[in-house]
């Protein structure tokens, strides 16, 4: 999306999400922003035209606060955006920082009353005694204006930084998620909330590990997963217990003791996860893999895929220059059979679990002409280096791709590339396959 | 002092970055990395530029707690590592393999308190405080008495294992001109969560800690940003 401003930090897009039905694609920034786009109608006149997302409505979501106990600033940065699933004209989503949740409301108005007794069209007191006879206020088009107000927020809940917000599939209540503790709170509700998960353990100096992420069932409204620094992930059901301490399921796969090092624990450390839209899988992301679970099987991934498996023997300038801590995050397709995920360079993967077949793109303004077809990219590791072959070395680790958003149901991806949005369409396969 | 402590930090960066890419040879990717046992100079700049960062994420005004979790949990591994095995010939430098293994692991949680300390230190300039008090001495392992004093920031440059144990004279000096007559304060209620209060037996805890174990606990925990003041959420606005 071009920027008119001179780009800074504050645009640097923090979170990327689709609505429920793909028409509304919301990104937060850091400067605590949030944009929606909105998909155009599909245009009449070419069969096979599909519509195009432009800009709907912006509004700033939060705004930088200062803890004065702390003496700390709270960042405004936007940590994620979740759509609530549309049960009216108005469209809701929650949006968060690293402390507040908020609910807001974003309507419509594409109407206007004309024809006041009492006022005049500016809105002035009409002169009573120019008033000589009565009519009706009609209802007269006007060009579209798109309100959002705040209608919820949700403070005090966090001591520890959010990282994940989920509405659940009751669409009465969501979750919260910080670095200890999960909260659970009704919609309707913010002057409480009841905590669902603690795991912060009574002599701070023991803490080993952190909640990293955590999202509930798409179908099954007592059951949540959360994902730890440690690589394992957590299925709990609210069912079974007031606090989720106890977990239903734990899933972890062993290390593999060939590829021990020192680095093991922050790489398998899961940065996403995500339900596939079926609910039977869930889709994490770590530092050099993503993987496929079974809820059914606990004890290993049914699939991994390699991301970006040269980085391995670059560990320690990873390490040393922090960029083996970047979370990126993952995305399931429509029909759960491809996923994706972003890389650094700007490229991003997308891994056919059908065909077993991968492929990566770089989201960058070269190689996105309007129109243009995106050339697979490769990555060479020395041996033979085909022409537009990148060399590892000369990968950019400043231009990573951590957010990336699939429509629900059509071939339509949305990929932040720091401060840009791109938004890519397969015309030729619009079906799901 | 505080400027002279960055100063030295970023030198020792510099060097750091130099050892780095010279001892990542032994990352061999064609290796596997079970057989890869790194030298002693590898894990010890490994180490050090855990410290750096561990020491780094600390001093944000709310570290990042994911980052500090894998930052610490990879200093002591790379700890362990360096313990010398009975199998290997004896790594030059600890003086008593135990000890060292012990006093590594005992300054990395210290310096986690020494940091939490010089934070205070920063801190001391906020309205209602005057001057940081003494810094946490952490408990070392169970039956073994601690060594000294805890290390301080302006110390790390102490802390290694090529130096063996930690400098307990020149480490007690740093906290001589601390005025911790303060701390009989009642802005500061006691802990109902922290860290644990340790007892500690080094000769540095004999110098009078004017304030309360637990309430100094209390106190680093809540600049730590680990202990909320915690109240039940407010009324939304």
């Amino acid at each position: 999306m071009p920027s008119h401003r001179m780009p800074s930090e504050a645009d640097i897009i923090s979170t990327v999400e689709f609505n429920h039905t793909g028409e509304l694609l919301a990104t937060g920034d850091k400067g605590g922003r949030v944009v929606i786009f909105q998909r155009e109608p599909e245009s009449k006149n070419a069969a096979h035209s599909q519509g195009e997302y432009d800009v709907y409505s912006t509004f700033q979501s939060h705004e930088p606060e200062f803890d004065y106990l702390k003496s700390l600033e709270i960042e405004e940065k936007i940590n994620k955006i979740k759509w609530l699933p549309q049960q009216n004209a108005a469209h809701s989503l929650l949006s968060t920082n690293d402390k507040t949740i908020k609910l807001w409301k974003i309507t419509e108005r594409d109407k206007r009353p004309e024809g006041y007794n009492l006022k005049d069209e500016e809105g002035k007191l009409k002169d009573l005694s120019t008033v000589t006879s009565l009519q009706v206020p009609v209802l007269k088009p006007m060009d579209l204006m798109v309100e959002v107000s705040p209608r919820r927020v949700f403070a005090n809940g966090h001591t520890y930084h959010i990282n994940s917000i989920s509405v659940n599939s009751d669409c009465e209540t969501y979750m919260s998620a910080d670095d200890l503790r999960i909260n659970l709170w009704h919609l309707a509700i913010t002057d409480r909330s009841f905590n669902i998960v603690d795991i912060k353990p009574a002599n701070m100096e023991d803490l080993t590990e952190v909640i990293t992420a955590s999202e509930f069932h798409p179908h099954h409204c007592n059951l949540f997963v959360y994902s730890s620094s440690k690589g394992s992930l957590r299925l709990c059901d609210m069912r079974a217990a007031a606090l989720c301490d106890k977990h239903s399921k734990l899933f972890e796969e062993p290390e593999d003791p060939s590829n021990r090092s020192f680095f093991s624990e922050i790489i398998s450390s899961v940065s996403d996860v995500k339900f596939s839209h079926s609910g039977r899988y869930m889709l994490t992301r770590d530092y050099l893999t993503v993987k496929v679970w079974d809820l059914n099987m606990e004890a290993r991934p049914i699939e991994t895929y390699q991301v970006h498996d040269y980085l391995r023997s670059k560990l320690c300038s990873l390490y040393e220059n922090d960029c083996i801590f970047d979370k990126f995050e993952c995305a399931w397709n429509g029909s759960d059979s491809v996923i994706m995920t972003g890389a650094y360079n700007n490229f991003f993967r997308m891994f056919d679990r059908n065909t077993k077949r991968d492929v990566t793109l770089e989201a960058s303004r070269e190689s996105s002409k309007p129109r243009a077809v995106l050339k697979p990219r490769r990555v060479c590791v020395g041996g033979k280096r085909r022409r537009d072959d990148i060399s590892v070395d000369s990968l950019d680790f400043t231009k990573k791709i951590l957010h990336t958003a699939w429509h629900p149901a059509e071939n339509i991806i949305a990929i932040a590339a720091t401060n840009n949005l791109y938004i890519f369409q397969d015309k030729v396969n619009s079906e799901m396959h | 002092m505080m400027l002279s402590k960055g100063l030295k930090r970023k030198r020792e960066e510099e060097q750091e970055k130099e050892t780095l890419a010279a001892d990542a040879w032994w990352l061999d990717p064609s290796l596997p990395a079970a057989a890869q046992a790194p030298p002693a100079a590898a894990s010890s700049s490994l180490f050090d530029l855990s410290v750096l960062k561990l020491h780094h994420s600390l001093r944000q005004g709310e570290p990042d707690l994911r980052h500090l979790v894998l930052v610490v949990n990879t200093l002591r591994r790379i700890q362990a590592s360096m313990a010398p095995e009975p199998t290997l010939p004896p790594v030059p430098s600890p003086p008593a393999a135990p000890c060292v293994a012990d006093s590594l692991l005992a300054s990395s949680d210290a310096a986690l308190s020494a940091s939490m300390a010089s934070l205070l230190e920063d801190l001391s300039h906020i309205e209602g405080l005057s001057q940081a008090p003494q810094p946490l001495v952490d408990e070392g392992p169970p039956g073994r008495p601690t060594g000294g004093s805890p290390p301080s920031l302006g110390a790390l440059d102490l802390l290694g294992p090529a130096t063996g144990c930690l400098l307990d004279d020149e480490l007690e000096g740093l906290f001589e001109d601390i005025d911790t007559s303060m701390y009989d304060s009642e802005l500061w209620a006691p802990a109902s969560e922290g860290l644990k209060p340790g007892p500690e037996d080094g000769p540095g805890k004999e110098e009078a800690l004017e304030l309360d174990e637990a309430e100094l606990d209390y106190l680093l925990d809540v600049l730590v940003g680990t202990q909320a003041l915690e109240r039940p959420p407010g009324p939304g606005r």
